[in-house]
């Protein structure tokens, strides 16, 4: 066996070699799930309408975006990251120490989680409290300690509520749907019960914890990463209900309806305007240094930022994405396109 | 068991002899040949339930996606003539316009609003769609010319039933407006579903409408080459080396259990060792086939040389020994008699690990083929998807008209992997020898 490997690994190198000569004329992305469809539909454009080698899209989650959009400068490594939440300082340490400083970012819209059953379950209308209560591994009891979860139905939290099982199929760990979930619901929710605040002053990382927690004692599913699962799941479950992404509910509005969060409903405008309060930030990322070297680049980020794409009517908003208003988004149109380095 | 072995005690006494035709006898008798029938039946069983799952695989399958085989397209008229485009620069012209245009002809008298819904109606890449025929084919600039052009997603969806018109406008993706346009393009004659030649010839979109497979073949075509180049010659030389030349010691022995061990091996590790060795050390590119197939030859290496050792050890003894007495050499020996005597049988392993590389998926996702990329690689080192990562992509895209897709996709996979095999079986037949 090791003259095999030693055989395919000579056979590798000379080859390396022989493709290392010919310079890159692809943009590449990486980055986060959720941004990946409207990098997808911006580098359809961009191929069909300039006639440029297609731009390579990959979706790797948000963390494992950074991770390979940092390692280094170069046609080795990605030109742009898309990300569902802006970069963590820890990123850009990592980043300045490979050489990646000059970078800029741009905040292309939002993209509203949404909680929805079957279109034959009963109404519903929960606060983020709620959610929380019925979701998290612990809750407070009251006399400063914590105790396991013991809501079995809905109408355990709130007589107001059915009377059936809690049952919710959401995205695992490692998606950052969780994460934004867990900090935009699970936190808020948390917030709000007795004694919580309290100990968010004194003793952050208890407070992190408790809140951020899922239970694992069966109500709360971890459905993996395709949210198509989800749905078809919750079509055959009237009982249960699902969290996903804005856009499924979207598409699948004839066999889904949204669960409404504090008496709000997803829809473009309730996320465009902040009153629904589950929606999250998109950002890309993207390196100044590879504007010049790279082919096409400057022209990409221009079909990018175009109105066509970006504004209010563009075809990424046909694809989900709830658009920034007018002034936020010349803003950032004007710093992505004149390459204006972050926190510079 | 322990019921046979009590029951026989009495037969086997010394002292009486065996009474065949008592009672007794005629029920063990009985029992013995239920159970024969039993174990034939568990096996039938067997055979029933696995069949009956692949026919459940199979039918669901082909029930979810034989709408992905046909596409609503409309005949759109345009009188290119009339337009005027500059011929040196055919690609800058106003294409958008010159098909808004043309379809605004059906409708004279829409409203803005109206006109927007029905524009929507198309594909959304229509103009590219015109434009790159006119490209390939600049004669259509001097008359008119009928392009067939794609429906959008939730219209198409409509057209093949899986839209329900009476839910209320909310629920659907296609609206009211749309619907009564669309009956009346219908009435006029301009709809049709011809075959999707699109699924094999496009390239990955986001549009289901126009997205195919033609990056996702042509990717995995290129990775199982390179796998084919490097694990077939290499399988032999390490085969025939263990086999023909190796001293039977402890370390032939160690390779040995080594490569039966590596035959085993979940192929993700693979897909991290691809990660951490040709993409990491080598620098080699992300997503290109070339990768692909050298993970995907790490993984069909110990299969191939496992087989290819049986077949050489197969081979009988004489036939060497005979070469060797009329005075060939070592490698005439091999080379003469032994391998060509066990290629039909290597070619048939080689073809069902290659069909087994087909279907992988786990080490490509990991080094990057589940890229989105709209043009076909032209070769090893350009980006581009295989089959079971693009079923993958596909599975997880919301849009309605992935999921028939992403079915078909699966079909057509299924498709090379049957067409493989049969090849495969073919060979077999046709030129084993039995010894």
């Amino acid at each position: 066996m090791n003259t095999l490997k030693i055989a395919a690994a000579t056979l590798a190198a000379s080859v390396a070699l022989a493709g290392a000569a010919s310079a890159r004329d692809q943009i590449k992305t990486v980055g986060s799930s959720t941004v990946f469809p409207y990098t997808q539909a911006v580098s359809e454009e961009f191929a069909n309408k300039t006639g440029n080698p297609a731009p390579v899209v990959e979706s790797t989650g948000t963390g494992g975006g950074f991770k390979a959009f940092c390692a280094g400068i170069g046609e080795d490594h990605a030109d742009l990251t898309g990300a569902s939440r802006a970069i963590k300082d820890s990123e850009k340490e990592l980043c300045a120490g490979n050489g990646v400083t000059d970078i800029s970012e741009a905040l292309i819209g939002y993209d509203g989680l949404s909680i929805a059953h079957a279109r034959s379950a009963p109404d519903m209308d929960l606060t983020e409290e709620q959610i929380f209560q019925a979701l998290a591994a612990e809750l407070p009891d009251g006399n400063g300690g914590f105790i396991a979860n013991p809501n079995k139905k809905w109408s355990d939290i709130d007589a107001s509520l059915p009377d059936f099982e809690i049952t919710a199929f959401g995205p695992p760990p490692t998606s950052g749907t969780r994460d934004a979930f867990v900090e935009l619901v699970m936190h808020d929710g948390c917030k709000n019960l007795p004694g919580m605040a309290e100990l968010e002053e004194t003793d952050e990382d208890k407070w992190e914890e408790v809140c951020s927690r899922m239970r694992q004692d069966g109500p709360f599913v971890e459905a993996g990463e395709n949210d198509n699962l989800i749905v078809q799941r919750l079509e055959s479950d009237a009982n249960a209900i699902g969290i996903f992404g804005y856009s499924f509910l979207y598409e699948n509005a004839d066999k889904l309806k949204p669960v409404a969060v504090n008496g709000i409903e997803p829809s473009f405008d309730t996320i465009a305007d902040g009153s629904y309060p589950v929606a999250r930030p998109l950002y890309f990322y993207v390196k100044n240094a590879h504007r010049d070297v790279i082919p096409g680049m400057n022209e990409f980020l221009e079909e990018y930022m175009s109105e066509e794409a970006l504004g209010p009517d563009g075809y990424l908003a046909e694809r989900g994405l709830t658009p920034l208003d007018d002034e936020k988004r010349q803003q950032v149109q004007k710093a992505v396109l004149d390459g204006e380095m972050i926190g510079g | 068991m322990s019921q046979s072995a009590t029951a026989a005690a009495p037969g086997r006494s010394p002292q009486a002899p065996v009474l065949w035709k008592s009672q007794e006898m005629a029920d063990r008798r009985k029992a013995r040949y239920a159970a024969d029938r039993r174990l034939q039946m568990y096996g039938l069983a067997g055979i029933i339930f696995a069949l009956g799952f692949l026919a459940i695989l199979l039918t669901t399958l082909a029930f979810t996606g034989y709408k992905a085989f046909v596409q609503t397209t409309a005949s759109v008229e345009i009188n290119l003539a009339a337009q005027d485009i500059d011929r040196t620069d055919i690609r800058e012209a106003n294409w958008r316009s010159i098909f808004r245009d043309a379809v605004r002809q059906e409708f004279p008298d829409l409203s803005r609003a109206e006109e927007r819904e029905f524009f929507k109606i198309f594909t959304s890449s229509a103009h590219y769609l015109v434009r790159d025929r006119v490209l390939d084919n600049p004669a259509l600039l001097d008359g008119t010319t009928t392009f067939h052009i794609p429906l959008a997603d939730p219209l198409d969806q409509f057209a093949k039933g899986e839209v329900n018109p009476d839910l209320p406008e909310d629920q659907r993706r296609v609206s009211n407006a749309q619907l009564e346009l669309y009956e009346v393009l219908d009435a006029r004659g301009m709809i049709s579903q011809p075959f999707n030649w699109g699924l094999f010839f496009n390239a990955d979109s986001r549009f289901p409408e126009l997205a195919g497979l033609a990056g996702a073949i042509s990717g995995s075509f290129w990775a199982l080459l390179v796998c084919f180049l490097i694990s077939f010659p290499v399988g032999i030389a390490a085969a025939i080396y263990l086999e023909e030349f190796a001293p039977k010691n402890r370390w032939t022995d160690l390779i040995e259990i080594n490569i039966n061990n590596l035959a085993a091996v979940p192929s993700v590790v693979f897909g991290m060792l691809g990660l951490a060795v040709f993409l990491g050390w080598f620098g080699l590119p992300r997503s290109a086939p070339f990768v692909g197939g050298l993970v995907l030859s790490l993984m069909t290496l110990p299969t191939l040389i496992i087989v290819t050792r049986a077949s050489l050890k197969s081979v009988p003894m004489a036939i060497r020994e005979a070469a060797l007495g009329v005075g060939a050499s070592k490698h005439e020996v091999i080379f003469h008699h032994v391998l060509p005597l066990a290629m039909p049988t290597v070619m048939t392993g080689t073809i069902i690990g290659l069909a087994q590389a087909l279907g992988e998926t786990a080490p490509l996702l990991l080094i990057g083929m589940n890229a989105f990329i709209t043009s076909p690689p032209d070769g090893i080192f350009e980006a581009s998807t295989a089959l079971p990562t693009q079923i993958y992509i596909w599975a997880d895209s919301p849009e309605r008209g992935f999921v028939a897709r992403t079915s078909a996709a699966i079909l057509v996979l299924l498709g090379f992997l049957a067409l493989m095999n049969a090849i495969a079986i073919f060979l077999r037949q046709r030129f084993e020898r039995r010894w």
